[in-house]
């Protein structure tokens, strides 16, 4: 009887450190990894949306660094509010529903930072953010990394890495790409690939730039696409 | 056209004492503030109502607030809801147990409607009992108050008179428009009526259309003024107002400024006085005693005809049949707009503003929308505890950037 009340009041404690919900903060490092790349296609005086702009971190450098005419749709509403105090123009809602919503080429560059792996149907953001959009910027994390692939062949584990920080029960993640799939499907799907930019880590646990090999090497990914 | 100061039901602190002020929840009150009056006459001042009618003279109730820049291009038009009025901040300085303005919260030095900076100015809407002209005004044709002889009024026909007003100051454009609730309708309104006037359009918990729950919860308000045998087909006497009437119509009301939650948190099943049941139909309850009390101060303070003829011009605020869509109503706008809603708020629900966000987004205008959360109900426009605060200041921010077009 004792034996069993301790047993079940280890198992409540265990569970009760699991992480219910998605925890947006595990992503910081990774969703700022590919900003200089970012920034470094964005024309001065551009409009620009970002969809799924948190609290608007992207889109507050973009305006300091090339004066865009800025724009963001988010979902979670603490980050609408951040951004929204901080004088961005971000509307709160659904991407999807929010990009239908837009008109042709009403966009000179739409972008989709480490989004597309969390949503439902990439295939649909993509032709409607190309539709919206001149062009698109697209960055993911990469599947095919070594980091990833070793924690797969080497521990038989899902892997966690920064660009992936989640456990399997617990990821936003509901998608995993790679730099070669992202490519296969821009091919099949008619897109043109404009650009291509790559990070991988450093030791020192930041990012850096990355050319060689980058469906071995890279931690996240950027193409800038167009139709 | 005559301008004078004075404050018709209100007196100035006789005492000669200061008043002591207390602070709001960051930044500083703007102090005494006096009730203003203009009054509209002469041939290009009549109102010609868009139910029918016209109107002149015509009198504007209002209060400002900081200071008009030289260049007057530093104006915040702040508009009030159903019950509102003109002072939106500060004091009249009449006792020390005074409330301050009812957006105190939002109006001062250093707050985000900011007094240091900004020139805002609050009238009261036509059609009101707070010193604009309305129901209760003297009709100079017969020298008896209007009542139910005045015209039916609109949201558009309150922008009107107001458009007069910045006028009469001398200003062309406004950085902003800002109300919640039907305030929040008359923001709408003038970001349609008067495009390139206004640079920055902030409608807060609010609809481009008033829907099928709120005219039904307005035409049983109504309805309960109207069948009160006082009420006397509008001819009730000053001192004998429908009493009952208007305050059943003002429980309504109350209760769908909050929200089930938020009664939960205020009275849960808290018997008044801390009885228990009492096997009768007296207010046994403490949400019956607050909505009892709540009633009973309204008929002190607010004319029953004039609550019918406000909550008909809410009930035809309706921008899409006024424009044949939402997209023609909104598709000459020039301005930015902030829209605000409240997850709580089952008045005006959120999908409502998020509707005017998918136009405005579709017309390729500039739009921020946040639903906040709160579990404060409609209310929560008038209540501290939320960002509202922030987003308007970050808001406002932009324009001064020169972010809108």
């Amino acid at each position: 009887m004792s034996l069993v009340h301790s047993l079940s009041h280890l198992v409540e404690t265990d569970r009760s450190s699991l992480s219910h919900g998605v925890d947006w903060a595990l992503t910081t490092l990774r969703d700022r990894a590919l900003d200089d790349q970012i920034s470094s296609i964005v024309v001065k005086g551009e409009r620009v949306l970002d969809l799924g702009c948190g609290k608007g971190d992207l889109l507050a450098r973009l305006k300091k660094e090339h004066r865009i005419h800025e724009s963001g749709i988010e979902i979670e509403g603490i980050a609408v509010s951040e951004a929204i105090a901080r004088g961005l123009s971000v509307t709160h809602g659904d991407l999807e529903d929010s990009l239908t919503s837009m008109g042709d080429r009403s966009w000179d560059l739409i972008i989709l930072n480490q989004v597309i792996t969390v949503i439902r149907d990439p295939v649909a953001i993509l032709q409607e953010s190309l539709r919206a959009g001149r062009r698109v910027a697209v960055t993911f994390p990469n599947f095919a990394g070594f980091r990833t692939r070793s924690q797969l062949a080497l521990r038989g584990r899902l892997p966690v890495t920064t660009s992936l920080p989640y456990q399997w029960y617990d990821t936003s993640n509901i998608r995993l790409v790679t730099v070669k799939d992202f490519r296969a499907l821009c091919d099949q799907m008619e897109i043109k690939i404009l650009k291509e930019a790559f990070v991988g880590r450093t030791k020192g646990g930041g990012f850096r730039p990355i050319s060689a090999w980058p469906n071995l090497r890279a931690s996240s990914a950027m193409f800038m696409i167009s139709k | 056209m005559t301008h004078k100061q004075a404050s018709p039901t209100l007196h100035p602190d006789r005492t000669g004492n200061t008043v002591p002020i207390p602070a709001g929840d960051t930044g500083g009150s703007v102090g005494k503030v006096e009730l203003q009056i203009v009054t509209f006459d002469g041939s290009d001042h009549v109102l010609h109502l868009e139910g029918g009618g016209s109107l002149s003279p015509l009198t504007v109730a209002y209060e400002t607030y900081g200071k008009l820049s030289a260049s007057r291009d530093n104006a915040i038009l702040v508009c009030h809801a159903l019950s509102g009025d003109a002072h939106a901040a500060g004091y009249y300085g009449h006792s020390t147990d005074e409330k301050p303005g009812w957006w105190d919260i939002l109006i001062g030095p250093g707050k985000p409607l900011d007094t240091d900076r900004y020139f805002v100015i609050c009238p009261n809407f036509l059609g009101s009992c707070y010193g604009t002209t309305g129901p209760t005004s003297i009709d100079t044709g017969t020298g008896q108050p209007y009542g139910l002889s005045f015209p039916f009024f609109t949201i558009r026909d309150m922008v009107e008179v107001q458009r007069w007003l910045i006028d009469h100051l001398g200003i062309k454009t406004l950085t902003a428009v800002i109300g919640g609730s039907m305030g929040g309708m008359q923001a709408l309104q003038w970001a349609i009526s008067y495009p390139e006037r206004v640079r920055g359009v902030i409608p807060i918990a609010t609809t481009s259309r008033m829907s099928a729950q709120g005219i039904a919860l307005n035409e049983v308000g109504r309805q309960a003024i109207l069948s009160d045998p006082k009420w006397l087909e509008g001819r009730y006497p000053k001192g004998d107002p429908p009493g009952r009437g208007l305050a059943i119509a003002r429980m309504i009301g109350h209760i769908t400024y909050l929200s089930e939650e938020s009664m939960h948190q205020k009275f849960a099943r808290r018997y008044a006085n801390g009885n228990g049941r009492s096997f009768s139909f007296s207010k046994d309850f403490q949400v019956e005693s607050y909505l009892h009390h709540q009633g009973d101060k309204f008929v002190r303070r607010f004319d029953a005809n004039t609550y019918l003829y406000i909550s008909r011009a809410m009930d035809y605020f309706d921008l899409e049949t006024d424009h044949g869509s939402l997209e023609a109503a909104f598709s000459q706008c020039l301005s930015s707009f902030l829209v605000l809603s409240f997850t709580s708020d089952w008045l005006f629900p959120a999908h409502q503003s998020a509707e005017i966000v998918r136009v405005l987004r579709k017309l390729d205008k500039e739009v921020s929308y946040c639903n906040i959360e709160s579990d404060q109900g409609h209310d929560a426009f008038l209540l501290p505890g939320h960002r509202m605060g922030d987003l308007v200041s970050g808001f406002l921010e932009r324009l001064k950037e020169g972010g809108a077009p």
